[in-house]
């Protein structure tokens, strides 16, 4: 015969201590990213002005203070839009490719295995190999176009996998109505498939464009340097915030350290900004709207 | 409106597993086939085959003919899009369309096979919502979520949606297994209904359903475990429910096995 049972005192202690431990750590994984964050705006909030924000480093000598990041956040926005626009229209269709029209058949595995394989390049390479193809095989110049191009093999990994799991999260049940509708597959895919999961791709892509947005190395061999403001993208060198975070952090004088720090503020700021969009764009497309 | 299906000696495969084997039948204009037996015999399969529905999971293929009206819709140049734009389905999980509004929903058939100008859509989303017992319930709320409904009423959305694009068929696979009794009696009696206009094909689970609703009555069986589904018996629903001809069908129908 059973009776009810009580939860006995060493269950009801290891309990706590799991708890206990569970608490401790979720605060061992806040402080470094809290402490990131206390650091870069305590000491890049000095420097966040409007100056910062409107001029560029041209004619600021070496001990001056003043001077901004205007040509890098120019130069830092247009490679990210261009890396997106080349990385996410061909990471989206392969995505579709491995769930709608792959069956797991020999290229689809192929494409997987090699997306794989460039999710594992460090961004060193992208760059030394857009800097050996682009400027010293073809001979073009150094541009914010190059710079766009490594960026968008380090992105292409990231919107491919992202999509494909999203899309596979969309029931198959969804795709058979369509279909019993007598709609085309190929409308199917663009009228069903892709709204449903615009919210988790939109999420994907943002994630990628947050991990190229802060990207230094593959920037430093293909849109060089520049103190100047060059809004053309497609000619001469560019600026990156990365690249104007690592400038300034190298020199030794206390008016550069800062503009490093408020250049590291203002990337993340334009990141978060970025992920505010996406988050609206989301929400305004949601599957619960009018709920 | 509504045409006759006549299927001779098909099999349908899934990879090089066979799923039904030889089945043939006909099933009449303006009345209501429903499909018995126990589970993976093969009636969804075969219902599936009925509207090229069977191909769309890779490597499933089907032998055999199935003739719309004197039409073969296994014949190598039919487009299969057409074949189901004529032969609608609703399936055993109502399936709304979550992005879209219940208006949309209904719509969607014909918005994603062409231009339909606004008028003339909102004509055809109020017939098929009244002709799927629903307008009543929904009218003041056509632009919030298909999904936002209850269970039964997924369903009558999902049966709307699949009459808006006025096929000649309705293919219904356990349509009711999923619902509550009041929501079950509501398709029911949708069916009735739906029969002076459609060739209606229902699979079911539930013997006492086949008996209240359908004409005609085909019981599948398999051989053994593992052989593929075959027709054991086909016949009107009121002589098979009374006096079949086949002691299968008998033992199925009072319960002594499935």
């Amino acid at each position: 015969m059973t009776t009810i049972q009580h939860i006995s005192t060493s269950r009801r202690i290891k309990d706590r201590v799991v708890q206990g431990l569970v608490y401790l750590a979720f605060l061992l994984a806040v402080v470094p990213l809290v402490s990131v964050l206390w650091l870069v705006i305590s000491n890049g909030l000095g420097r966040f002005d409007l100056e910062f924000l409107t001029h560029s480093m041209n004619g600021i000598g070496a001990r001056d203070a003043g001077g901004g990041a205007y040509h890098a956040i120019i130069g830092t926005l247009e490679q990210v839009l261009l890396a997106g626009v080349i990385s996410v229209p061909i990471g989206l269709l392969t995505a579709i490719y491995l769930v709608e029209y792959g069956n797991k058949g020999r290229l689809s595995r192929a494409i997987s295995f090699f997306v794989d394989v460039m999710t594992g390049i460090p961004s060193v390479v992208a760059g030394l190999f857009v800097f050996a193809f682009w400027i010293l095989f073809l001979g073009l110049d150094f541009s914010g176009w190059a710079g766009a191009l490594a960026l968008s093999i380090l992105m292409m990994p990231t919107v491919v996998r992202s999509a494909e799991e999203m899309l596979r999260l969309v029931p198959n049940d969804l795709r058979e109505a369509s279909y019993a509708l007598g709609v085309a597959k190929w409308r199917t895919i663009v009228k069903v498939v892709l709204p449903t999961a615009f919210t988790g791709i939109i999420t994907g892509v943002m994630l990628a464009v947050a991990r190229v947005a802060g990207e230094t190395a593959p920037l430093l061999m293909t849109v060089f340097f520049t103190n100047s403001i060059n809004t053309d993208p497609f000619s001469g060198p560019q600026m990156g915030l990365p690249l104007f975070v690592f400038d300034q952090a190298a020199r030794p004088n206390d008016t550069a350290v800062d503009r490093a720090w408020t250049g590291a503020l203002t990337l993340i700021l334009i990141v978060m900004l970025l992920n505010l969009v996406a988050r609206l764009i989301a929400r305004w497309r949601s599957p619960a709207r009018g709920r | 409106m509504s045409k006759q299906i006549q299927v001779s000696g098909l099999d349908a495969y899934y990879g090089s597993h066979k799923a039904i084997e030889d089945v043939s039948m006909t099933i009449e204009p303006r009345s209501i086939t429903a499909f018995i037996g126990p589970s993976g015999c093969g009636k969804s399969t075969f219902l599936r085959t009925l509207n090229r529905m069977h191909e769309v999971i890779p490597g499933a293929r089907v032998d055999g003919k199935v003739l719309l009206d004197g039409e073969d819709l296994y014949a190598p140049t039919v487009e299969p899009v057409s074949v189901r734009r004529m032969i609608g389905m609703v399936f055993q999980r109502p399936n709304p369309f979550p992005t879209m509004s219940i208006y949309e929903n209904v719509a969607a058939g014909l918005r994603l096979n062409g231009r339909v100008s606004k008028s003339t859509m909102d004509g055809i989303v109020e017939e098929s919502l009244k002709g799927a017992n629903l307008w009543n319930e929904v009218k003041d709320r056509l632009n919030k979520p298909g999904a936002g409904l209850s269970g039964g009423q997924q369903q009558r959305l999902c049966i709307a949606r699949a009459i808006a694009v006025r096929p000649q068929v309705l293919l219904m696979d356990e349509p009711c297994s999923a619902l509550d009794p009041i929501s079950t009696l509501a398709i029911e009696d949708l069916m009735a209904k739906l029969k002076d206009e459609f060739t209606i094909v229902i699979v079911t689970h539930n013997m006492q359903q086949a008996a209240r609703v359908s004409d005609r009555t085909a019981f599948f069986n398999l051989a053994a475990q593992g052989k593929p589904g075959k027709v054991i018996e086909m016949d009107e629903t009121s002589r098979m429910f009374t006096n079949p001809s086949q002691k299968a069908t008998e033992d199925y129908i009072t319960g002594r096995f499935g």
